[in-house]
């Protein structure tokens, strides 16, 4: 066992490059299913995203025009989807599926001639000033450049659905399509422009693992992380900043899984003093603050604080009692978004009281009458 | 220019032409695809499509061959067509299939190596119960939280899928395995098998349990209660509220038994043609179901000939692969082409495609 | 019944002998990969390819790429057997129960099950003994590394992996008595997303020799960007050298398939295990490029030269098991049972094999 080996620098540094992926494709398919469309395709969207981008970078030589081609042929595909969803009033959850076995296929087919090519690479872009600061500097501040515009484009959708009109009108659609329809806005327009963003993003996240984070291309190259993205707009209940939290626990997560792995850690020696140290630091930060807004109720917070450490106490008591078996800790650590993501659901909806929390109309078909 | 009516009523006639129309639309797109990739349409097409049933050479084993794949389709398929008539969208059947088998397997396993009757029948029922279960969390979690169920099935298969590699590794590891990842075999241990039922037929518990399903699901739909409450849900959920249905029932009924039947054609599954859990045991059943739901139109029958009709692109697909060296990717395409093209055309089945001149509206 | 099923199929294998009957030997090759994956099921289609190049019109084959392992193996064999198919490879470990099953109902077509471990009068085994390969590897990473630390990518836990890291380990070891293995499952034989991560994370956590068990290049180009050196798997990868791939293990059926397919030519076959190395060519040791100083390279190929000549083995006492416990007495030579279910690591190795 060797903790001190985990360089923390590194770990989080490469923890923004394995989100990337996953930041990017969700942000699109969040965009999408705020305007009320669920599109199950992402995975199909990313992998002709991933091999255009490699066919067209290493045409052209230019990494850059790959990701511009990428990006157009996620939308590309994804407007198979908005035909069928948006103009032929398909159901949406088989045509994802559709597009996702289409977009598998299809990118193995048109990929046959590149297996084995090497990409162009794209170097890496340090910020200036920023990249010199100590710890922060080496892990935000130089990467490639599509690290920091997966960051701007999270910004971007961020203002863009708070405080701008064309925002507004996205989540109006998304919310309730026929009184988006009586105030005169272009419905199906909407949806067509939302799903096709949600391709170009997807196929975006798709050319930075052929592109950078591999690079190379193989068939079935992006590995499941399609169906990741689908499952963190869900767990960041439809909003960007959670997207972005989301996407940074997951890839801090497969991060973490690996460095335990190598470091000769067992997740459960170091889980339960994590869950415990959590509670202690929950305690101090609620006392200080009840404190200082003088709302200090103590028993709530001592219930809290107990239960933290009764999960810790619990997961020490499994560690013990498997003896610190890996597939447990395998299994542990790679569900660990999935059940994280249905207790988020089940927590916002609960909150909500009866309302759902995503868009009311996602999934449901608009006909204008 | 063309504009859209909507039907009153589903067209019954293109309820049944529309499949028969995506198919041929199909054959002529993928003979298309095959032609772009210098192999001959016609004999592609023929592999795909006629060589399993009526090839002098084989298709005396390929047509058994066909239920065996079709069954766990249909039966996956009819359990989720409840749900999604009612509008409960289960797409988790692949985490209930799995889960289904490890119960049951593990049931079966803990009872090695001793033989008994009652062996296989306790695992059809815990495979059954697990995929229930399994079925039944995103039913609680919609009923008491409303957190849609579409999400909460969905990460249940990646949650599935990771106690699969677990247990594989780990609890139901064959201590004989040569340190090899996954269970014993249980098609060769005589108390755990399902094996063929009537020889050179393919028929094992597991179609007969599918074609139980289409019958039982048939008339469920028809004559009952019950399906009647799903119909009218499915249609106008405030309307079936004032039939006074009990949409919480009839959210736990749909998918507990979607779940249970998924979980049975997991435990068929692995006792019979697949016979080991293993770290890649499940094979999409589950996904490639929700298609076999939505071609075969939520009807039992339909389903029943939906099954058949994958399955044999599946066989097809194969005998299209060895014979004329089509690459897998191409028959992938052709699936997903023979999806899209029946949900473009559903909108024969619900609108009336008529020509109007340009009007101010 | 079984009978019945036998007439059935008997029937079935007539018809089909008729209908197919010709000159040209029909030989089948059943993968679990797609035939671009750059490794494991690229290697086997290049064994096909060279072999249709050997026999030119003498052979005609077949084969299924992206079979999951289960019951759509057992189709898909008994398909090709029932096509006038004289000799299968099946090439996946997880093919082995449906391969056995599949012979039992054809006693005519011969089947060759790749890494596994189950024989029949007409099912043959055949595996390679990549753990030679390791040993040399192991041998170069013990004096390149720096650092001291070594990363490994393991794929799935199964014997052969357990064999491969044992005998890096031993071989660094030798060599350079301070070297540390830190080792990463990614329970994948491929996943080149996952491999650049584990080689990402083996690398920040001091690791400047990458060896990986799985098939894509991805580890190799996260040692490039390190400074780190690693090995080609599979292939040769040779776009990566000299530097960071300073040698590889290639896999090569090629012989293996050519000698097979001509026993069955001269109706020799027989049903055999064979466990190839680096003698028989089944192993390949990519050429060791100058980013190795000449004294390790001259190091390695005389090791290789000393397991070509079967005057050393890379399991040689004494070697004790993680836990101390005994293995191989001083001189003793591990035999092939041994090895074949290795289940545990030598001492020395941290960390646990996944269970």
């Amino acid at each position: 066992m060797d903790l001190g080996s985990i360089s923390l620098v590194a770990f989080f540094a490469s923890l923004m490059v394995a989100s990337t992926p996953i930041l990017l494709a969700a942000l699109g398919e969040m965009v999408t299913e705020r305007a009320g469309v669920l599109n199950l395709g992402v995975e199909g969207m990313m992998i002709i995203g991933a091999i255009c981008g490699f066919a067209i970078a290493i045409e052209s030589g230019s990494a850059a025009a790959g990701f511009l081609g990428a990006a157009a042929g996620g939308a590309l595909l994804s407007m198979l989807f908005a035909i069928l969803t948006q103009f032929l009033y398909a159901t949406q959850v088989p045509s994802g599926l559709a597009l996702t076995l289409v977009g598998v296929g299809l990118a193995s087919l048109i990929g046959q001639p590149y297996v084995g090519e090497s990409p162009p690479l794209m170097g890496k872009l340090h910020i200036p000033v920023f990249e010199s600061i100590p710890f922060f500097g080496p892990v935000m501040f130089q990467h490639d450049p599509i690290v920091y515009l997966s960051l701007i484009l999270a910004v971007l959708v961020g203002v863009f659905l708070k405080y701008t009109r064309g925002g507004l009108i996205l989540r109006a659609v998304g919310e309730n399509h026929d009184a988006a329809h009586a105030l005169g806005y272009k419905v199906r327009l909407v949806r067509v422009m939302a799903i096709g963003f949600g391709g170009a993003m997807a196929g975006l996240g798709g050319a930075y693992i052929s592109l950078i984070r591999v690079p190379q291309w193989t068939d079935g190259i992006t590995g499941g992380i399609g169906w990741i993205a689908l499952a963190i707009v869900v767990f960041a209940s439809w909003k960007p900043e959670r997207v972005v939290f989301g996407a940074y626990l997951f890839g801090g997560l497969t991060a973490l899984q690996l460095n335990l792995q190598a470091a000769n850690i067992p997740l459960l020696f170091v889980l339960p003093y994590l869950v415990m140290l959590a509670g202690v630091i929950y305690f101090v930060i609620a006392v200080a603050v009840g404190s200082w807004k003088k709302t200090l109720d103590v028993k709530p917070t001592l219930k809290t604080f107990a239960q933290f450490i009764g999960v810790g106490l619990v997961l020490l008591l499994i560690g013990i009692a498997t003896n610190y078996a890996s597939s447990l800790d395998l299994l542990m650590l790679s569900s660990a978004p999935f059940v994280a993501t249905i207790v988020v659901l089940v927590v916002i909806s609960a909150r909500s009281k009866g309302a759902s929390n995503g868009p009311a109309m996602l999934g449901k078909i608009f006909q204008a009458h | 220019m063309i504009s859209l009516i909507k039907r009153p009523q589903p067209s019954k006639t293109w309820m049944v032409a529309t499949p028969v129309l995506a198919v041929i639309v199909t054959m002529i797109l993928g003979g298309l695809l095959f032609a772009a990739m210098g192999k001959d349409p016609f004999v592609a097409i023929r592999t795909i499509f006629w060589d399993p049933l009526f090839s002098p050479d084989f298709a005396a084993y390929s047509r058994p061959q066909l239920l065996v794949k079709a069954a766990p389709l249909i039966l996956i398929a009819i359990g989720l067509s409840l749900g999604f008539k009612a509008g409960i969208w289960n797409i988790g059947a692949e985490g209930q299939y799995i889960m289904g088998a490890i119960c049951g397997a593990a049931i079966g396993l803990a009872f090695y190596p001793m033989e008994a009757w009652f062996i296989f029948p306790l695992m059809v029922i815990g495979g059954a119960l697990g995929g229930f279960l399994w079925g039944l969390i995103p039913a609680l979690c919609k009923t008491k939280f409303n957190a849609p169920e579409i999400l909460v099935s969905l990460m249940l298969v990646y949650f599935a899928e990771q106690i699969m590699i677990a247990v594989s590794l780990g609890a139901l590891r064959n201590p004989e395995g040569n340190g090899f990842p996954g269970s014993r075999n249980l098609a060769q241990y005589a108390s755990s098998a399902n094996p063929e039922l009537i020889a050179g037929t393919g028929a094992h518990w597991g179609v007969m349990a599918a074609f139980a399903a289409v019958v039982a699901a048939y008339v469920l739909l028809s004559k009952h209660m019950l399906g009647f409450q799903i119909r009218v849900t499915g249609e106008s959920p405030r309307a079936a509220g004032f039939a006074g249905v009990n949409s919480k029932r009839l959210i736990i009924f749909c998918l507990g038994t979607s779940g249970a039947l998924a979980g049975l054609a997991g435990l068929f599954e692995v006792t019979g043609p697949a016979g080991q859990i293993t770290t890649s045991f499940n094979t999409g059943y589950g996904f490639t179901a929700i298609i076999v739901a939505f071609l075969g139109r939520l009807n039992p029958i339909g389903i029943m000939l939906a099954g058949l009709l994958l399955a044999l692109t599946f066989i097809g697909g194969e005998l299209a692969q060895f014979m004329l060296s089509l690459p897998s990717a191409s028959i992938q395409v052709f699936q997903g082409m023979l999806l899209m093209t029946l949900l473009a055309m559903d909108i024969l089945v619900n609108y009336k495609i008529v020509w109007r001149k340009k009007e101010a509206v | 019944m079984f009978k019945k099923i036998l007439a059935t199929t008997a029937l079935a294998v007539g018809l089909a002998g008729a209908a197919f009957a010709d000159d040209k030997t029909k030989v089948g090759f059943v993968y679990v990969g797609p035939i671009n994956d750059g490794g494991w099921t690229q290697g086997h289609d290049h064994g096909r390819q060279e072999l249709e190049k050997h026999f030119g019109d003498k052979v005609e084959t077949v084969f299924v790429e992206n079979v999951p392992e289960g019951p759509d193996a057992e189709r898909i064999m008994t398909q090709m057997a029932l096509t006038g198919t004289d000799i299968i490879f099946a090439t996946s470990f997880g093919f082995m129960d449906p391969t056995i099953n599949v012979a039992a109902k054809f006693p005519d077509v011969k089947f060759e099950h790749a890494t596994g471990y189950k024989q029949a009068d007409n099912v043959s085994v055949y595996s390679a003994r990549f753990y030679e390969g390791r040993a040399i590897q192991g041998t170069i990473a013990g004096r390149m590394t720096k650092s001291n630390i070594v990363g490994y990518i393991g794929s799935v836990p199964i014997p052969e992996v357990v064999r491969g890291i044992n005998s890096a380990y031993i071989h660094a070891k030798k060599v350079n008595p301070d070297v540390e293995f830190k080792v990463i499952w990614i329970y994948e034989w491929m996943n080149p997303a996952k491999e650049a991560d584990a080689a990402k994370a083996l690398l920040e956590q001091g690791a400047d020799v990458i060896l990986q068990h799985t098939d894509s290049t991805a580890p190799l180009a996260a040692a490039k960007e390190a400074g780190a050196i690693g090995f080609g798997q599979a292939s040769d990868m040779y776009d990566f050298a000299p530097n960071p791939r300073v040698s590889s293990i290639i896999d090569d059926w090629a012989p293996y398939y050519i000698e097979r397919t001509q026993a069955v030519m001269d109706g020799t076959w027989s049903s055999t295990n064979t466990w190839g190395g680096i003698a028989s060519g089944m192993v390949g040791i990519g050429e060791i490029t100058d980013a190795v100083p000449a004294d390790v390279k001259a190091e390695a190929l005389a090791m290789k030269d000393a397991i070509v000549a079967g005057t050393y083995h890379p399991f040689t006492g004494p070697l004790n098991k993680q836990d101390g416990t005994p293995w191989l007495a001083e001189g003793e030579v591990a035999d092939d049972g041994a090895l074949a279910g290795m289940s545990f690591y030598v001492e020395g190795l941290t960390g646990e094999i996944p269970q």
